[in-house]
């Protein structure tokens, strides 16, 4: 649900991290917050418990420059992943523009993605949304760690749809802008369908 | 899901604008905004140059939703109003319609009564116009794309350039 500001010439996007709990969505904001310019971005605010884990939502405005003379400004949002915090994660998709879902590649954290996956469908179900006809990525995040299950089998159990698709190291930087990039095309093409 | 964008005009903006103002004065807030349901900051008066209204926006906009959510589970629709007191600064926030929030920052130069009954009549302003926004974009549906659509041409290299 974009907001098109006619008046200020703006056009704002909401794109949501989604992904099990610490498979990397708020590292992936984390660096997209330090490779950004200041004047580009506003403040990263993390609604986090003690131990660093993403209580509500991670928040980051970006500001990356300007389309046909529209400013636009993209609202970085991730869910808390841990499964518990269902009615959470529900909340923070209100109002998406495009998702990303973030895959921890670890073997044992396969199970984990599905469900995840899972649950995302069925939150935005919900909402009256379709993971299908929404904007959407994929990032296999964590590619460096040695216990990794390859991206074919990756694709096989999470990617039916060939949606856009990046591996990724989110706490080195590999594969965040591409992914980033990649949801932000589709996003604006979408809003170029209806407008 | 697209089809419910909010879409803001030069004209509703400014009615919009000009009712922020009125309310800023004459609830004698320090600072007064708008912001749609999804944390989008919409309008704002007052003393707003000290304050990170963008991250407010989103915070408060998951307030709201946090707070819808307990609603839900207590079996009520919505609370429409929240009020959070502080030592200084308290904040006044409503709820427009289904979409719209509203929030009032003030200190002891105003009051909660003061403030809750300003709001209340701008509530009303603001929903006739937000209803005229919704009337002018299902018009402008019906009659076709906007004329200065910025999506028209948008293309490829327009995306590069924007992370360059």
């Amino acid at each position: 649900m974009s907001f098109i500001n006619y008046s200020s010439r703006e056009i704002n996007c909401k794109i949501v991290y989604y992904g099990p709990g610490l498979c990397g969505k708020t590292t992936n904001l984390q660096y997209i917050y330090r490779r950004t310019n200041p004047e580009q971005k506003g403040k990263l605010i993390s609604l986090a418990t003690e131990t660093e884990r993403t209580l509500f939502f991670d928040f980051l405005p970006l500001a990356l420059g300007d389309i046909k003379g529209f400013r636009i400004r993209f609202h970085l949002y991730t869910v808390p992943g841990q499964v518990f915090y269902a009615a959470s994660r529900k909340l923070i998709l209100k109002g998406v523009d495009g998702v990303v879902f973030v895959a921890d590649s670890q073997i044992e954290r396969m199970e984990s993605n599905m469900e995840s996956l899972d649950d995302l469908q069925i939150n935005l179900a919900e909402q009256g949304y379709e993971l299908e006809k929404l904007p959407f990525a994929i990032q296999y995040n964590k590619r460096d760690l040695s216990n990794i299950v390859p991206t074919e089998e990756m694709d096989r159990l999470l990617n039916n749809r060939n949606v856009p698709c990046f591996e990724g190291i989110a706490t080195s930087g590999k594969g965040v802008f591409e992914t980033l990039k990649s949801v932000a095309r589709l996003v604006l093409f979408e809003l170029k369908k209806h407008y | 899901m697209i089809g419910s964008d909010l879409i803001m005009y030069e004209e509703e903006f400014r009615k919009i604008d000009s009712e922020l103002q009125k309310l800023h004065q004459q609830s004698n807030a320090k600072v007064v905004f708008l912001v749609d349901k999804n944390g989008q900051l919409i309008a704002s008066a007052g003393e707003t140059q000290d304050i990170d209204t963008t991250s407010l926006a989103s915070l408060t906009a998951g307030n709201i939703a946090a707070t819808g959510g307990i609603a839900r589970l207590l079996g009520e629709k919505e609370f429409t109003i929240l009020f959070h007191e502080g030592e200084k600064d308290n904040i006044h926030i409503s709820l427009i319609g289904q979409r719209i929030i509203l929030v009032v920052i003030f200190d002891q130069r105003s009051s909660l009564g003061l403030v809750r009954l300003r709001v209340k009549k701008s509530t009303e302003s603001l929903t006739r116009i937000f209803d005229d926004i919704n009337k002018k974009v299902e018009k402008d549906k019906g009659e076709g794309p906007f004329e200065e659509s910025p999506f028209a041409e948008i293309s490829d290299e327009d995306i590069d350039s924007l992370f360059r």
